[in-house]
């Protein structure tokens, strides 16, 4: 069983505090993905789970039982690194079989298990190669051939994807999906990227200096955030941040409105603004509108919409869509 | 026009190569040929270079005179023996200050950097008196223990230069992978960093078969290496040049071959880190 718990986890580095007293729980089953700005303490975080870095102070458990001395030998989690760490003088088949070798398993049992894991990530063809010769996608497929034939209690991801390009990215983090609808173990993936934590998560971690901003599914996060932080980071394009007078009008310190809950006219409306830049993607367009009083308002738009730069538009946020916080950044409900 | 200018430089920047090339070779082929000479033509002035009535006797009066066996064993042992029992101190050491680095690990290695500039001779005394008091002057022990401690800095550094290039993620994904710190060291850091500890091995062989400053001063007759079987050539007075020669040329031909044959893993380990 794969259920993790963190309890009051520091972690220091000299006189810097990495992570100020943190409490998680983490079920078994469960697709866990810590998201937030580079620096923000998410890998490190992983590494603590890892057993790569030890805690300061606070408890690891794993499995119910107490992980927080164990070595990550021991901690029987597998990890994918950002760099994939392949063993580069190592074939793909004694990549894959390393961790079994190292667990004294039988000769012909890791045979077995490390032929089904490649017929799984399709590398039958490439068992004899060195990672050297390997594309970028195949190199990331035998990393996650090494984590999946020990049968880890979780597996550990560690911005797995940023070093593919984004075609390619798209398609792992469905096989990343899939593969954790497949075999049902708890996963803990960490990104910058706020799209592949929407769009893999069970449940989202959003940190920031270290401390966890809000805990929820990717909807709860999208429709109900804790704070301005969590607004601004979940949703693409960011949700617009209104303070001052405007926001005061609509009975808030600080107003949040998501692009995709603005209204667009030509005619009438609320604000009245110039258009910057627009992005035309085809299925959407985003707008970037100067409003009078206001930092750059980013609206969304049809796809085939006809406004270009210098165009005058009147901007309505949908009022049952608001975000409303408080001087501390904190949601109003 | 612009190519002949590169040619012409070319060609200059050869021509300067090959005589610094054959001017550092020079002394080695100088030797090379007075051990083929007579003791009379080889102090002869001006001296012939190649038109000499050669001989091979000085190397036979060599053999007959000296055990170049015992002391060619005594080379071997010496300086394979103190170079592999340098690197299996040196591995785990070099492990550790490139991947577990402390507080101190600086300081650690500029400290055994600094040993290398202490005078030799400013520590033979005590030394040899430990060496004495334990029975161990005169023995191969005795060299390997020193020509260790002597090489050790060097093989450390030079370990924890290639090391150091190697990402420490991939030993972290072996911890990961249920290695144990063994394991880790012997399946992936040893393997990944062989080029490396060839090169390092190869030059402390070198630099231990020609060390002569503790061989000349802790042996005598028993453990002598090769580098005391050339001193033995040299005498305050009489005719000893092409025999002293002969020496030379027998005691530094294995570690020249040797040398040839691994030159590409020399230079390879040597430019290592400098060049990227």
């Amino acid at each position: 069983m794969g259920n993790i718990t963190l309890k009051q986890v520091t972690k220091h580095f000299g006189e810097t505090v990495v992570i100020p007293p943190l409490d998680l729980s983490i079920e078994d089953g469960e697709f866990v993905v810590f998201v937030g700005p580079s620096g923000c303490g998410k890998s490190t975080l992983l590494r603590l789970i890892a057993g790569l870095e030890d805690v300061t102070s606070g408890l690891v458990e794993i499995d119910g039982a107490d992980a927080t001395t164990l070595p990550p030998a021991k901690r029987k989690l597998a990890m994918v690194f950002q760099s994939y760490a392949l063993y580069p003088h190592m074939s793909v088949r004694k990549n894959i079989a390393f961790p079994l070798k190292m667990a004294d398993m039988d000769p012909a049992e890791i045979t077995r298990k490390v032929e089904g894991a490649a017929s799984v990530l399709n590398l039958t063809d490439y068992m004899e190669r060195r990672p050297g010769q390997l594309s970028g996608g195949q190199r990331q497929r035998v990393a996650i051939g090494r984590a999946i034939v020990r049968e880890p209690e979780a597996f550990l991801f560690d911005e797995p994807l940023s070093n593919l390009d984004a075609a390619l990215r798209v398609n792992m983090r469905l096989e990343i999906t899939e593969l954790h609808q497949s075999l049902k173990t708890t996963m803990i993936y960490v990104t910058h990227d706020q799209v592949e934590a929407m769009t893999m998560a069970d449940k989202i971690v959003v940190l920031q200096a270290g401390n966890i901003e809000q805990v929820g599914s990717p909807m709860e996060l999208y429709h109900k955030p804790a704070n301005v932080f969590v607004g601004g980071f979940i949703g693409s394009p960011k949700m617009n941040i209104i303070t001052g007078p405007e926001a005061e009008k609509l009975g808030s310190h600080t107003i949040g409105i998501r692009p995709e809950h603005t209204m667009v006219s030509k005619e009438q409306g609320t604000w009245k603004g110039k258009v910057g830049v627009s992005e035309h993607l085809g299925s959407d367009t985003f707008l970037r509108v100067h409003v009078e009083g206001m930092d750059l308002f980013t609206v969304r738009a049809e796809g085939d919409v006809d406004l270009h730069h210098g165009d005058e538009v009147y901007l309505t946020p949908v009022m049952d869509r608001l975000h409303r916080f408080d001087k501390d950044g904190l949601a109003v409900r | 026009m612009a190519r002949a200018v590169t040619n012409q430089r070319k060609l200059v920047v050869t021509v300067i190569a090959w005589s610094i090339g054959i001017a550092i070779f020079f002394p080695i082929l100088w030797t090379f040929l007075t051990s083929f000479k007579t003791e009379a033509e080889a102090i002869a002035s001006p001296p012939s270079f190649l038109f000499f009535e050669w001989t091979t006797e000085n190397y036979t009066e060599v053999q007959s005179r000296s055990n170049y066996p015992l002391h060619f064993m005594n080379s071997v042992i010496i300086s394979l023996g103190s170079t592999v029992l340098g690197l299996l101190i040196a591995i785990p050491a070099a492990w550790s200050m490139a991947f577990v680095p402390g507080k101190r690990t600086k300081d650690v290695l500029m400290w055994m950097l600094s040993t290398k500039m202490l005078p030799p001779v400013g520590v033979l005394i005590p030394i040899y008196l430990i060496f004495r008091d334990t029975g161990l002057l005169d023995t191969r022990t005795a060299l390997v223990i020193v020509l260790t401690l002597i090489n050790l800095p060097i093989i450390v550094w030079m370990l924890y230069t290639y090391f150091k290039e190697i990402p420490g993620e991939i030993l972290e994904a072996a911890r990961m992978d249920g290695a144990t710190l063994w394991s880790e060291v012997i399946y992936v850091l040893t393997p990944m960093a062989v080029p490396g500890i060839a090169s390092t091995l190869l030059l402390n062989v070198i630099l231990a078969w020609n060390e002569a400053f503790w061989t000349l001063n802790l042996t005598a007759a028993k453990a002598a290496p090769l580098t005391a079987f050339i001193a033995s050539y040299s005498s305050p007075e009489g005719l000893f040049y092409a025999k002293l020669s002969a020496a030379s040329t027998m005691a530094i031909a294995p570690i020249v071959i040797l040398g040839w044959f691994s030159q590409k893993q020399l230079v390879r380990g040597l430019t290592f880190g400098a060049v990227k």
